[in-house]
């Protein structure tokens, strides 16, 4: 569809919101927890968090939970009975404040999931998500979502985009579907905004590397040392991995209780030395800068060529949480770097 | 509902036979005769087998596709699952996930000779291409294993051996390591790349396959290259850790290759072009 260009006065989104608080709809934000920004879910627009530059963590959880249940199972000396997932018990969820980096980001997880076999679990939570992306109007130094074709005002992956102006009014773009049905809920709330430009309200995000011909540049870097060279601090704890918008790597294991049971996916990550290890003891991944390697490659060389999506949104969260200050807009700029390689 | 692609078959172990110290065969059926009637694989496929409670383990699927109605594995206690496995008994129940990866071409190796080369535990997955082809015997030329363990005691499938050693249309040679003889032993004795040198096959018209311990396979290419193989009809597997079975859990990949959806098979050929990160 067309994106509708609308103006949503700052007192219609808080009725907006109430609106769909009336009609039961279960809504997710941004809200202020201490030090941090994390998404939580809300009974009053109030509890919002406002001047944030991002979450700390992405809003991947909502599709791809850290911990996910594939089925369940109970048993005793005999038998084994297998519960199926009942994926009709998934609720809808309406997920507002989410960045356009990681509205962005569903795209790569998508690609990844929705491969042939398609993922039903993931497809799912997807189908039942909606999201009210924020533009980002403020950035800092880890940004660098225009290094990568994103941007601070980017729609993809967003069903509405909201862009708060100077008065705090805010153009709301809407861009699916979705979030049609979300305007259709209180139409009297929305005005026309046809023509208005958010141009002017957006962060300004430099460029932190020249991503032309990016996916070569990685080829040709693979057997050099940038990646060894790089990740000799790298401590292999893969909090970059978690708080990434993008890594779906994931293992399966099962928890029991008494006689019954769960199969689940848990969070993986390749920065970890276990992710590859054979139980002979070979590890075809066997060093840091090995470890550090994939994960650059994955997400800059064998996601574009394979699935024809990058494995990275430029969000930055990576580098901001990283214990070592490891920055993969600096490893990737010294590998497009020409006089370095 | 759309289908849940990680819920397994319920299998039931309806035979179990010891094929060498730690090294264990299961024939897998169906507990539910239409799942069973409806599955299909072809050789060279994998499977995640697991036991509920204890987690899932990836083997290849050591039984040939010509025969219907069960799957069986081979496998070698190694670790959690794999020793979960061991303490189970016939009429257990365990979960089989699957057909995963790519297969051995053999419909295209019509009418060429077939040289298997196999060393210790990579005996199940050659096993299976050896009984699809032997079931359509016709189909092929000459076909001759080389098959190689440490001990004499190690080899797995040893009735199947000796069924090989008697068929005449199937060429058998087994070799243990210096030292690993019996003083029954009537095999061969020495490393499986040494062996096969010795026999030369003809690389003529030849697809040879090569599985077995990484080191074996790194010194049987010179070998089979020198014979006058091309690297295209040299095929071989590769076994990367993996979970999922069908590229999303991320952990089996060379290069922008997955093992499990573009793999396990291999020819020499397509190993060259990849990094090695196996
Ligand atoms: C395509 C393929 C075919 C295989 N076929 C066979 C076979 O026919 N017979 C056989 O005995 N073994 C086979 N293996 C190896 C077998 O998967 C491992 O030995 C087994 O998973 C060890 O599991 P564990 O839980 O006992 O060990 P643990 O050390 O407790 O396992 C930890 C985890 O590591 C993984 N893992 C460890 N080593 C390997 C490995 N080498 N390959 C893959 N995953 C590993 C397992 O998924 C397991 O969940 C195959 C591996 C692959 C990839
Ligand atoms: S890059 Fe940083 S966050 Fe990632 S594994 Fe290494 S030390 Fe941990
Ligand atoms: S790799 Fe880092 S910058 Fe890129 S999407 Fe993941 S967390 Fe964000
Ligand atoms: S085993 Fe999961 S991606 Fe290959």
């Amino acid at each position: 569809m067309n994106t509708q260009i609308k103006i949503l006065k700052s007192a219609n989104y808080i009725k907006l919101l109430q609106k769909l608080f009336d009609h039961k709809k279960n809504i997710y934000g941004p809200v202020r927890q201490g030090k941090r920004i994390g998404y939580q879910k809300i009974n009053s627009a109030n509890e919002l968090a406002t001047d944030f530059i991002i979450p700390d963590m992405s809003a991947k959880s909502f599709v791809f939970p850290c911990i996910e249940k594939l089925f369940s199972f109970t048993k005793d000396k005999e038998n084994v009975e297998i519960q199926n997932l009942n994926l009709d018990n998934i609720p809808e969820k309406i997920i507002v404040g989410i960045r356009p980096c990681d509205a962005l980001g569903m795209k790569s997880l998508k690609a990844i999931f929705g491969r042939d076999p398609a993922d039903s679990i993931f497809q799912t939570r997807l189908e039942r998500t909606t999201f009210i992306g924020y533009a980002c109007n403020q950035a800092d130094d880890y940004c660098f979502c225009t290094s990568i074709n994103g941007g601070p005002g980017n729609t993809e992956g967003s069903d509405i985009l909201l862009t708060k102006t100077d008065s705090g009014d805010y153009i709301a773009e809407i861009i699916t579907p979705k979030g049609e049905s979300i305007v259709a809920s209180a139409p009297e709330l929305f005005e026309d905004g046809s023509g208005l430009d958010k141009q002017k309200y957006l962060a300004d995000v430099p460029k932190r590397f020249d991503d032309s011909n990016l996916e070569n540049k990685m080829k040709a870097a693979f057997d050099t040392n940038v990646f060894d060279e790089y990740a000799i601090r790298c401590i292999g704890c893969a909090a970059c991995a978690y708080v990434c918008p993008t890594c779906a790597c994931f293992d399966i294991q099962d928890r029991t209780k008494g006689s019954k049971g769960e199969r689940i996916r848990t969070w993986d990550s390749c920065g970890l030395k276990l992710f590859t290890l054979h139980t002979s003891g070979h590890n075809p991944r066997e060093t840091q800068g090995v470890r550090w390697r994939q994960r650059l490659m994955h997400k800059f060389s064998y996601m574009p060529e394979r699935l024809e999506v990058r494995g990275c949104v430029g969000c930055g969260r990576c580098s901001r949480r990283c214990p070592v200050d490891m920055n993969i807009a600096e490893s990737i700029n010294i590998i497009t770097d020409e006089n370095i390689i | 509902m759309e289908q849940n692609i990680y819920l397994p078959y319920r299998m039931k172990i309806v035979k179990i036979t010891e094929e060498a110290p730690f090294v264990r065969t299961f024939r897998l059926e169906f507990i539910n005769p239409e799942e069973g009637e409806k599955f299909t694989f072809k050789t060279g496929q994998f499977a995640e087998y697991s036991v509920f409670g204890e987690g899932e383990s990836t083997f290849c699927i050591a039984s040939p596709h010509t025969r219907k109605g069960y799957v069986e594995c081979t496998f070698r206690q190694a670790g959690r699952v794999t020793t979960a496995l061991s303490n189970l008994e016939e009429g257990d129940l365990i979960g089989f996930r699957g057909p995963y990866g790519n297969i051995f071409p053999i419909d295209q190796w019509k009418d060429k000779n077939l040289v298997f080369i196999a060393g210790g535990i990579a005996l199940p997955p050659m096993r299976s291409v050896i009984w699809s082809c032997l079931d359509n015997r016709g189909n092929y030329k000459e076909i001759t294993v080389f098959y190689g363990a440490k001990t004499a005691n190690d080899l797995v499938y040893k009735h199947e051996l000796k069924e090989w050693e008697e068929r005449p249309d199937i060429k058998l040679y087994t070799t243990v390591d210096p030292g690993g003889e019996t003083p029954d032993w009537k095999g061969e004795v020495g490393f499986v790349p040494a062996i096969v040198d010795k026999f030369a096959p003809t690389a003529e018209n030849t697809i040879a396959i090569v599985c077995g311990p990484p080191v074996m396979i790194k010194n049987t290419f010179p070998v089979l290259k020198k014979l006058g193989f091309a690297d295209e009809n040299i095929y071989t597997t590769l076994e990367n850790r993996m979970k999922c079975g069908f590229g999303k859990c991320g952990r089996c990949n060379v290069g922008k290759t997955y093992v499990c959806k573009d793999g396990p098979v291999f020819t020499a050929a397509q190993l060259a072009e990849l990094p090695n990160e196996y």
